[in-house]
């Protein structure tokens, strides 16, 4: 919300520099966002009286003008633009000026005259013609400004002089004498030459770019001077004449004055974020409150005064119907007849673009004047397309169309409000007005209409219809029903005080809901408590007195007391809200800071979440780094994975209203969500990349309609230091860490997803913990990523439960152990997990390690040939040769029975 | 004889003196001490002399013994202390070549920050709850007073799983106050981080999904000072003691009074500055004291209970910790961005 501080002034006088109103508001509660200083740009630049013009010696188009700025010495300024006269009042930016856009003027030299400065045009000084629509160049075709587009073949002879003809009726005149007529016009005398005989026309021009001894084109036949549409020109062929030039002020100022008051860029403008529980301050006087509670300054507020009188019965002309009362608690409406419309005055345009409105005409400007000093939503239709002079606020028809003032078609249904007549609809309530009735230059007789509409109506059509505009968005949060006929009555006052039109008497005002004064009780001792202060309580009475929460008898009582609430505070219900007032004007700073009292908890982490911290380190320091992925993928990344058809892991919870495809369903894997971040690395060429991350999947079935959601730690990695065992080297570090007993690795050869041949199911027990492996080529390809990438996914559930017991001493082995390698021949099909685990089945109690040291395949070799190295060891003494003997013996002769695996000869 | 054994005991010496290595010793050793070496030589013609010479030649001869052996001795020593020093000369590295390297992997920022906060508040008797991203609206929404019509649910701002507005992702981590409400014993001391998701289209501020902080007391005799004084702690903990704290009112439907809690700005010191876009101060959180309607809608006493909560956005606090600019390297996942950290 933007508020003038000009426009604040009118209601409650604040002179505090931006900065200390920025915080003083920001911290009451209504938050400044920006002060913009209209005029922040503008230094330097005056009001100057142009004294005398004479054409540059050096140039065929540019003026030497002399202007009185108010000071001793005149200025010499050197100017392009040909719409200015002597006597004209023009902004000056001197020497060492600087205009909006950071643009520096500074003394210099135009083809060898000095030029002090440069004279302004609007754009310069940041308006445009809706500021000033009086300043508006017309410019009349120069014939001496000419210039052929095809020098071969001139329209107009290079030596044309007065008397000779154009075309048609025109003639070429020149130009004896220029001086203003007044009201933006120019009387100019002509000489033309007819019949070889001099004689003189004068006549009264629009056109501003007229100067002694011009030559023009006249058309003997309208009494006129040509313009460049006049004659079919382009604008290339007069370069000079152009529809733009300097802005030649009539305001009433003097030479010598600052710029910025002539054209209101001495404003600030402040910005606020109103929270949504304040709608009341999406107006000037809404903010007027704060900012006089803030400050403790009086408001200024009066009830403004329609004189009426206007022609006919308002209750003959006019018939309201609210069919659906709960849609539309109040409609009020004031009738104004005869209007001349027409550009607003200065004063409520500079207004209504300082809070970024853009003036369109006297009426329309007026309706939004009051939106924004009332915060009320106006709109004004035309008297003459309501049907039978009746207004039907009505649900729209399933279908029904209406073309809004934007020009759009809308198509509307049932759960929204039109504004009708007797047979179609005229507007959509609360959001835009219809344009079937629409303020026209012609309009004769107005229908104000200043309503109250169901804020959740309204938000819901203005979101169908996506079109959220100023005055809905005002309605959704709720309005007060109070407001609509000051409103509509300061509507009638401004059209009574700019002459616009004659007000009928009277108001029509349907009141569906009456609203009942509020109160509720005030309880000081509680609020202290609330608070955690020890205010008294006068003092909040008071500061609750200051945003007009009073007690019956506005007196300030010791204890407990009701207090009425104004209507526009519908926000404030109950103790806790009085307790904001009040701490919002103690002064949330001044609320002492405590620690915290009563019984203390004992904070911590729970086993689960402490595993999971210590699962994070782990996965770290084996080199993996953390990555947080979305939650939502895409439903092809099912596909990518290369996930069967019928999966059922592929059914997940859809959103229905997703941001786009590629995050419109809650993975139940977060295999795709790594498969994407090491593509992404891959392709950043990064050579060697490990990560993890434990997050969440979402599996549809979990209570309440709810998802149930566990969590997975996804191992990702690639580089040249990856393989199968480098990734399983890791997760049997994981599991090591966690204590996990029983732990194996299955070859599993179906996981879609997966190499078919370096793929392995993580067992603990019997217990599936996930899956390691070496991603599918064409899963990576999918990725369009070459290399091979290796994934790890194990549930963190599963993890949990596995998890083995703390960790309790054993004594340290206090006889030596003797260790006695073997080296089998076996098929290639006996895996190393079957000899290993035949190795410890059959070795005796005296087997206290087997480890892996060779794979041999080649000369000599049927098969493949493994080498174990094993450690023997007794508690009781130590081992004798023949007791390791007979223990490896017998280890020989199961792994030859069992497996059909053979010492290696030699 | 006698000038036999002083010839051999010089000669001998003096030979050790010229020893280069342990070979050379072993040499002189069987030379002058072995069973056919000099010494024993002379020895064997201990039998010619007479008894009386008998005794005073064979001590002369021990001596003469003992005098090689530790000659010998200490030569040894010597060319040993020699040849340790010679190989550490050779040894010698280059101490300037880098180390093996020893990958580790690194923590992503946003969950140093949330650790950070977490530990703080655990230090405070807090615990830390997790709760369901796939949320009822009524938990999400209505029983934090912001009831149907509420702006924030609308199908433009959360995301929705069913036709009826009933199952969401949730919008914020505050349906965690009303979960712990229901669950947990009263006095309550929580904080629960998460994700929460929200229609906004990704840009260099905005992301569909991002982590925010709940946190919630809920006590007899809990006041607006006690959120200030607890806070404030938190804030000292994170920026160091003496950061300097403002509170400004503003609006939560499910808290009454609420405030949003600015940290004077660490690099201008409150003076404005780019940083803090001028204004000396940067948004922290949002907090304030649990409504009455939310307490009771949990079936706790707002007359006898009372409780402050707080929102925190995760990302936005990871950014300012680590000046990272853009949001979206956060979720982006670039390794040279996450070793950084």
């Amino acid at each position: 919300m933007k508020l003038s501080r000009k426009w604040l002034n009118e209601f409650v006088a604040v002179d505090a520099g931006d900065k200390e109103f920025a915080e003083a508001m920001t911290l009451s509660g209504s938050k400044v966002e920006t002060t913009e200083d209209l005029g922040a740009e503008i230094k330097n630049v005056v009001v100057g009286r142009i004294e005398k013009m004479e054409r540059h010696p050096d140039s065929d188009h540019m003026w030497v003008c002399r202007l009185d700025v108010g000071k001793d010495e005149p200025v010499q300024i050197v100017t392009g633009a040909w719409n200015i006269h002597e006597g004209d009042l023009v902004p000056v930016a001197l020497h060492k000026s600087t205009l909006p856009g950071g643009k520096k003027i500074e003394r210099g030299k135009l083809r060898g005259v000095l030029s002090d400065g440069m004279l302004c045009s609007l754009g310069e000084l940041g308006l445009d013609e809706r500021d000033f629509p009086y300043a508006a160049v017309t410019a009349a075709a120069l014939l001496n400004d000419y210039k052929p587009i095809d020098p071969e073949k001139p329209s107009i002879p290079a030596g044309i002089k007065p008397g000779d003809k154009v075309y048609g009726p025109v003639i070429c005149a020149g130009v004896a004498n220029v001086s203003s007529a007044g009201d933006g016009k120019w009387e100019c005398t002509l000489i033309r030459t007819e019949d070889d005989s001099p004689c003189a026309t004068t006549l009264v021009t629009d056109c501003q770019n007229l100067h002694q001894f011009d030559l023009v084109a006249y058309n003997t036949k309208t009494n006129a001077v040509c313009t460049l549409s006049d004659l079919r020109a382009e604008q290339r062929e007069f370069p000079h004449c152009i529809n733009d030039g300097i802005f030649v002020l009539h305001e009433p100022c003097r030479p010598g004055d600052d710029i910025r008051p002539v054209i209101n860029a001495d404003d600030r403008v402040v910005e606020f974020e109103i929270t949504p529980n304040r709608p009341d301050c999406l107006s000037v006087i809404g903010l007027a409150r704060e900012v006089s509670a803030t400050f403790d300054t009086p408001l200024t507020l009066r009830e403004p005064v329609v004189k009426g009188g206007g022609p006919g019965v308002l209750t003959e002309l006019l018939d309201v119907e609210t069919p659906d009362p709960d849609l539309c608690p109040r409609y009020t409406a004031r009738m104004v007849r005869n209007v001349k419309i027409g550009p607003s005055p200065k004063w409520m345009r500079e207004r209504l673009r300082s809070m970024g409105v853009r003036p369109i005409n006297n009426i329309v400007d007026i309706t939004n004047y009051v939106m924004l000093e009332y915060g009320q939503p106006m709109h004004a239709f035309d008297y003459r397309y309501v049907k039978g002079g009746k207004i039907v606020v009505r649900r729209a028809r399933e279908g029904e169309e209406l073309t809004t003032l934007d020009g759009n078609v809308r198509k509307l249904t049932a759960n929204m409000l039109v504004i009708a007549d007797e047979t179609r609809a005229v507007g959509l309530a609360g959001i835009m007005g219809g344009e079937n009735s629409e303020i026209v230059d012609d309009t004769a007789d107005v229908v104000f209409e200043s309503a109250n509409f169901d804020g959740t109506c309204i938000r819901k059509a203005a979101l169908a219809l996506g079109m959220r505009t100023e005055a809905s968005a005002k309605f959704e949060k709720g309005l007060d029903p109070l407001n609509t006929l000051p409103a509509v009555n300061r509507a009638c006052e401004l059209v009574e005080l700019l002459g616009a039109g004659e007000v009928v008497d009277g108001v029509i005002d349907v009141l569906n809901r009456v609203p009942q004064p509020r109160t509720i009780t005030m309880d000081p001792a509680r609020v202290n408590a609330l608070l955690g202060t020890d205010v008294a309580a006068a003092d909040m009475y008071q500061y609750l007195e200051r945003v007009e929460i009073h007690t019956g008898d506005r007196s300030f009582p010791d204890g407990p007391a009701q207090v009425s609430v104004p209507s526009w505070r519908g926000d404030v219900e109950g103790i806790a809200d009085l307790a904001e007032e009040v701490a919002r004007f103690h002064g949330y700073n001044n609320i002492p800071a405590a620690l915290m009292r009563g019984q203390t908890t004992l904070g911590g982490y729970t086993p689960a979440q402490e595993a999971e911290r210590r699962l994070g380190r782990l996965c770290r320091s084996c080199g993996y780094s953390e990555i947080i992925t979305y939650s939502f993928i895409s439903p092809a990344a099912y596909d990518k994975i290369a996930w069967a058809p019928d999966e059922p892991l592929r059914q997940s919870l859809r959103i229905l209203n997703p941001l786009g495809e590629d995050t419109s369903i809650m993975r139940t894997t977060a295999l795709p969500s790594m498969l994407e971040i090491l593509a992404r690395n891959c392709n950043y060429r990064s050579r060697a990349v490990k990560l993890y991350e434990i997050g969440k999947i979402y599996l549809p079935g979990g209570p309440d309609g709810l998802a149930s959601e566990p969590k997975m730690l996804t191992l990702g990695a690639y580089g040249a230091d990856m393989d199968f065992f480098a990734l399983k080297g890791a997760v049997e570090a994981i599991l090591r860490d966690l204590r996990v007993a029983d732990v194996t690795f299955t070859a599993c050869k179906d996981d879609p997803s997966y190499h078919p041949g370096r793929c392995a199911g993580v067992y603990a027990g019997g217990r599936q913990l996930g899956v390691v492996g070496q991603i599918h080529p064409a899963v990576a390809a999918n990725y369009g990523v070459e290399e091979a990438l290796y994934c790890a996914e194990l549930s963190f559930e599963a993890l949990l439960e596995v998890r083995g017991p703390g960790a309790v001493y054993a004594p340290l082995p206090r006889f030596p152990a003797v260790s006695r390698d073997i080296a089998v021949v076996c098929r290639e099909e006996v895996t190393v997990g079957e000899l290993e685990a035949c190795i410890r089945r059959s070795g005796g109690k005296l087997l206290r390690g087997v480890e892996l040291f060779d794979i041999y395949r080649g000369r000599g070799v049927e098969g493949k040939s493994v080498a174990f190295s094993l450690t023997l060891r007794s508690d009781e003494g130590s081992i004798t040769a023949a007791q390791a003997d007979e223990e490896i013996a017998a280890v020989l002769s199961a792994l030859e029975k069992e497996l059909g695996a053979s010492l290696r000869a030699g | 004889m006698k000038e036999q054994l002083a010839k051999i005991r010089a000669e001998a010496i003096s030979a050790l003196e010229s020893a280069k290595d342990a070979a050379d010793l072993d040499a002189l050793r069987v030379k002058y001490l072995g069973k056919k070496g000099e010494l024993t030589g002379v020895l064997k013609m201990m039998g010619r002399l007479s008894p009386e010479e008998r005794p005073v030649m064979g001590q002369l001869a021990n001596d003469v013994r003992a005098a090689l052996e530790n000659a010998l001795e200490a030569c040894s020593q010597k060319l040993e202390a020699a040849a340790l020093e010679r190989r550490l000369r050779d040894e010698a590295l280059d101490v300037t070549i880098p180390g093996k390297p020893v990958v580790l992997g690194h923590q992503h920022p946003m969950n140093i920050a949330l650790e950070e906060l977490k530990d703080i508040f655990i230090g405070m008797g807090f615990t830390v709850l997790e709760g369901p991203e796939v949320e009822l609206a009524s938990y999400n929404f209505d029983r934090l007073n912001a009831p149907e019509g509420h702006p924030s649910r609308d199908w433009s701002d959360t995301f929705y799983f069913d036709g009826d507005s009933r199952v969401m992702l949730r919008s914020q981590t505050s349906p965690m106050q009303v979960r712990a409400m229901e669950t947990m014993d009263l006095p309550i001391r929580i904080i629960a981080p998460g994700r929460v998701y929200r229609k906004d289209e990704v840009d260099a501020t905005h992301s569909p999904m991002f982590h925010q902080v709940e946190g919630m007391v809920i006590d007899k005799g809990v006041t607006m000072a006690d959120l200030k004084g607890t806070l404030n702690t938190v804030v000292e903990q994170l920026y160091g003691a003496g950061a300097k704290t403002r509170f400004r009112p503003h609006h939560f439907p499910f808290t009454e009074p609420s405030c949003e809690m600015d940290v004077q700005c660490h690099k201008c010191g409150g003076a404005g500055c780019p940083t803090c876009k001028g204004e000396g101060w940067i948004e922290l959180l949002g907090a304030g004291m649990v409504h009455p309607k939310v307490l009771e809608m949990s079936g706790i006493d707002s007359g006898t209970y009372t409780g402050w909560a707080f929102g925190i956005g995760l990302e936005r606090m990871a950014m300012r910790r680590f000046k990272i600019a853009d949001l979206r390297l956060i979720f982006e996942n670039d390794v040279r961005f996450l070793e950084q950290f």
